[in-house]
């Protein structure tokens, strides 16, 4: 039964303090849980210049370190792990271009628009736009529609 | 988009707490401070009271009584409010939750609002927590939407109705034809989309995909346009134009050319342009080639594309990025019983991967060198094995031993090369090698008898090496036990003898009894050796004794046990010691896993003279047995063909006693308990031989229709010891023989004890019985030879 490209999406840091979780499958909250202390179980320990693919249970976990903050995605079976790879890539620019000179501060002071830009980018666990600037754009016209 | 201040200092006052209690503490009061807000009518700071609440459930802390909040957040006019609501929603709401029904009609409303991020909203909630019912209820309102000149909606809209799909398959078919109409989009986003409800559809339902199979001619050229445009800025990843968009239109392609050859043809050329002319030097590069790879695999393409294809897979095994040469092996992996000759090519690269420093690479790695070893390279390839055995890492030993115990059984080019690699993998991962190693070990042992004493000889060596490897250990006392007199012997064809006394083999055992290292299995290994050697040594029987004595008391109850048992063997059986500790039968490969048990049940049928033609193999594996096979050809000249040679030398190994199984005791009483020394037979005794102070008499006694026990019983009443007597016996070729083991082999001088011999044989034909018996023996240093016929049997 084949369902999503990716399951979910986790950030945390090295301390394992979750930053931003996005799920793209019904999961109760102690599924959730379990997920998150396997996860930041799983990549902590790992050695900075190792394979950014493991397996956990019958997914594919792909995850980067970009300075505090490790982005980690859990993918099915017959997923394209190198284009995840782009795909956390490519949230990271958005990101980026977004607060300028993202850190970890801003996404944990402004943890809310974080998740408004991950819902222009990716939806259903698919990539809804591929087009840096086109989710740009989408992010500023809403936001200027806030009181 | 000022930040909301509220929050901010919220999110301050927990960072700032420096133990957990005092975090819980802010919490709290936060939380009651939030409640109270909640209760509150409409005071505009409503959405940053959601947001700090949703804060608080990101840091684990409970907040269901925001649910109802977030309904009405959703239902308020405020674009501000009906953000957070809805983020709330999906981050507090999932389809279990009753309040989730509550807002479907929010949600519905908002599908037809005039603003489009109003639309968006409630199209990216629908994606991501819809139930079945919202999905059946709001389905043709999406179809709506995938019609509408908004591409911003569109796109959406393509998303959330791959959602509703894959909640309830039948309405799929709703939107079959708009799916079909995207596709000549030009929006990236909303081809994107396209392709990915397009690829639900058509795995979900065959027929479906038989009716998009016509647009493979439209996806390839889409791709091409992508391939070999110019650079757009908009889509441009490292020099190549959307990759994702690129990756999902190949995944696309392979879904619809999979079985089928009309379809792959249209595909190829286009396959073979993207494998040739996307650039390597980039992940993403090399994402799109792997998405290629992996399609060309999948469908029906020309054997030049799939060459093509193994070979960027081989390119990538040579990748500096440890990502790309994980992704080649375990496609490889994929394919390597499919194409099986084209992975082989690259079998250097992919061995030369065991030596990476990642794990997960070195993991792929050794699955994949598994699946490669064949007869032709198996050399090669087990060196290289070992030499990872040696240093992987310890969460792959296991899989590496038995990993390379399966190919040595498969493709061993020798049995010596065989048993070293066994010993080998046994003295670098002794620990991680399954249970049923030691017996298999054993019986290839067994069953290689010309190099029985190269591998006691390296056994030895071994022991001395290395004591904690339990495996390692075992198998080295069972030969040490068995084959004691060879390693005694001191030379050696094969290997560089040790020349070692009989107190240094029993040192090595009682070192062995004594380490703290040892298992009670091993332990039990090393004094049933010990027992076993006191057959096959001349002078150090007493210390054999003493030890046997000394663990007659052993805490350990399997020791003590088989202690008292050998005891018993040394004081009231001493004359079958002999028989008992004799050399044990090949073991029979019956199936992984069996042990010699099987064969104590049946002692007789395991050795029906019908096996036991003329053929050596068939014998007991030792060259004496041969010899006097000859021999016995000899003996009886031409006119009765001596069909069953039953010879029992002492020491051989016999086909006829069951030899006592290593492991359980209890088989070694039924045999204790099977064997009474000579059956008083009522029948008549008859003296057949008597020469030089030797007697041998003669019982029969009818067991059956056909079937008749012979008793010889041999005594000497000379005035020395008679050394090595073995009786030999011929019979008439229709009539069947079976010689039980003696119950020693050695007389003493002035009659001290009997030598009996049970000889069963089996006479269907009631031909005329004759027996002819050789006696041989060693009396005073010098070999006697005898022989006797036997016409008349008394009793019969």
């Amino acid at each position: 039964n084949r369902w999503r490209k990716l399951r979910f999406l986790l950030l945390f840091n090295r301390q394992g303090k979750l930053r931003l979780q996005k799920w793209f499958v019904p999961t109760s909250d102690r599924e959730r849980k379990k997920v998150i202390r396997d996860m930041i179980m799983l990549v902590l320990p790992r050695q900075p210049r190792t394979c950014n693919f493991l397996r956990w249970k019958d997914l594919k976990i792909v995850y980067k370190r970009y300075a505090s903050l490790y982005f980690c995605a859990g993918l099915e079976e017959q997923d394209n792990e190198l284009l995840a790879l782009e795909v956390l890539h490519r949230y990271v620019e958005l990101l980026d271009k977004y607060f300028g000179n993202v850190c970890e501060l801003d996404i944990i002071f402004n943890f809310e628009k974080a998740y408004f830009i991950l819902d222009e980018f990716l939806m259903g666990g698919e990539v809804l736009e591929t087009s840096k600037f086109a989710v740009n754009v989408s992010m500023e016209q809403a936001d200027t529609l806030q009181e | 988009m000022s930040p909301s201040v509220p929050l901010q200092e919220m999110i301050r006052a927990i960072r700032s707490a420096r133990t957990q209690c005092e975090e819980r503490g802010v919490i709290q009061r936060e939380c009651a401070a939030i409640r109270a807000q909640f209760r509150q009518t409409d005071n505009g700071g409503r959405s940053h009271n959601l947001a700090k609440l949703l804060y608080v459930h990101m840091l684990g802390y409970p907040a269901h009584f925001g649910q109802m909040e977030c309904v009405r957040m959703i239902a308020s006019p405020r674009y501000s409010e009906k953000r957070v609501g809805y983020l709330g929603a999906m981050m507090l709401l999932d389809e279990k939750q009753d309040a989730s029904l509550l807002i479907t009609n929010s949600i519905k409303n908002d599908l037809s609002h005039s603003n489009q991020y109003v639309q968006s909203l409630a199209l990216c909630t629908l994606a991501c927590m819809g139930s079945a019912e919202m999905c059946r209820d709001l389905a043709p309102e999406i179809d709506r939407l995938l019609r509408s000149s908004n591409s911003y909606i569109k796109k959406k809209a393509a998303l959330c109705a791959v959602h509703i799909v894959r909640k309830v398959h039948d309405l799929g078919e709703l939107f079959v034809p708009s799916a079909r109409s995207l596709l000549s989009e030009k929006n990236h986003g909303v081809l994107h989309g396209a392709v990915v409800l397009i690829t639900e559809l058509c795995e979900r339902s065959p027929e479906t995909l038989e009716r998009f199979r016509k647009t493979v001619p439209d996806l390839v050229q889409i791709m091409k346009g992508l391939v070999i445009s110019g650079y757009s800025p908009d889509h441009d990843v490292a020099g190549v134009s959307d990759p994702f968009l690129q990756v999902r239109i190949l995944r696309l392609l392979r879904i619809l050319g999979r079985n089928n050859e009309a379809a792959s043809d249209a595909m190829n050329d286009l396959l073979a342009q993207v494998a040739t002319n996307t650039d390597s030097t980039k992940t993403v590069g090399n994402a799109v080639l792997y998405e290629t790879v992996l399609t060309v695999l999948d469908i029906k393409s020309e054997s030049g594309l799939r060459v093509l294809a193994v070979n960027i897979l081989g390119r990538f095994l040579l990748n500096n990025d440890r990502n790309i040469r994980y992704i080649a092996m375990t496609s490889l992996q994929k394919i390597v019983s499919t194409d099986h000759n084209a992975v082989q090519r690259h079998r250097g690269t992919i061995v030369d991967c065991l030596k990476d420093q990642d794990a997960s690479v070195k993991r792929r790695a050794l699955e994949l060198s598994l699946a490669l070893v064949s007869a032709s390279n198996i050399r090669s390839m087990m060196k290289e094995l070992l030499i990872f055995l040696s240093s992987c890492p310890p969460e792959l030993r296991a899989q590496a031993a038995s990993g390379i115990f399966n190919a040595a059984e498969r493709y061993a080019p020798s049995k010596r090369w065989h048993i070293d690699t066994i010993l080998h993998v046994l003295t670098t991962a002794g620990g991680d090698v399954r249970d049923e190693t030691v017996p298999n070990l054993i019986q290839l042992i067994t069953n290689t008898s010309e190099l029985h004493c190269y591998t006691v000889h390296k056994l030895y060596r071994a022991l001395f090496t290395d004591i904690s490897q339990q495996p390692l250990v075992q198998v080295a006392c069972w030969c040490i036990g068995e084959y004691g007199d060879l390693l005694l012997k001191g030379e050696c064809q094969e290997t560089e003898a040790v020349q070692v006394t009989e107190d240094d083999v029993l040192d090595a055992l009682e070192i062995v009894l004594q380490s703290h290292m040892s298992t009670p299995t091993t332990r039990g290994f090393a004094l049933t050796a010990t027992m076993k050697l006191s057959t096959r040594i001349t002078d150090n029987v007493d210390r054999i004794r003493s030890i046997v004595s000394i663990y007659g008391s052993c805490i350990d109850v399997e020791l003590q046990q088989r202690a008292v048992e050998y005891n018993a063997l040394f004081k009231k059986y001493d004359h079958m010691r002999a028989a008992v500790l004799e050399r044990m039968p090949v073991i029979q490969k019956n199936s992984l896993g069996q042990t010699n048990g099987e064969l104590s049940e049946e002692p007789m049928k395991e050795s029906q003279p019908g096996k036991v033609k003329q053929e050596e193999t068939a014998l007991p594996p030792q060259p004496a047995g041969q010899a006097q096979v000859v021999d016995l050809l000899d003996l009886l000249g031409g006119s009765q063909e001596p069909l069953q040679p039953g010879s029992s030398v002492g020491g051989s190994a016999s086909t006829h006693l069951t030899a006592a199984p290593t492991s359980a005791g209890g088989d070694l009483l039924d045999l204790l308990g099977g064997f009474e020394p000579t059956p008083l037979a009522p029948a008549p005794t008859v003296t057949v031989y008597e020469k030089n102070g030797v007697t041998l008499t003669l019982s029969c006694e009818q067991q059956s229709e056909s079937g008749l026990t012979v008793t010889l019983t041999a005594s000497n009443s000379t005035d020395s010891d008679i050394s090595g007597f073995t009786l030999q016996a011929a019979v008439p070729k229709s009539v069947q023989l079976q010689m039980r083991a003696p119950s020693r082999d050695s007389l003493p001088a002035h009659g001290g004890a009997k030598l009996t011999q049970l000889v069963v044989l089996n006479n269907p034909n009631k031909v005329n019985l004759k027996m002819r018996i050789r006696v041989s023996y060693t009396c005073q240093g010098s070999v006697v030879q005898d022989m006797v016929q036997v016409d008349s049997f008394p009793g019969l």
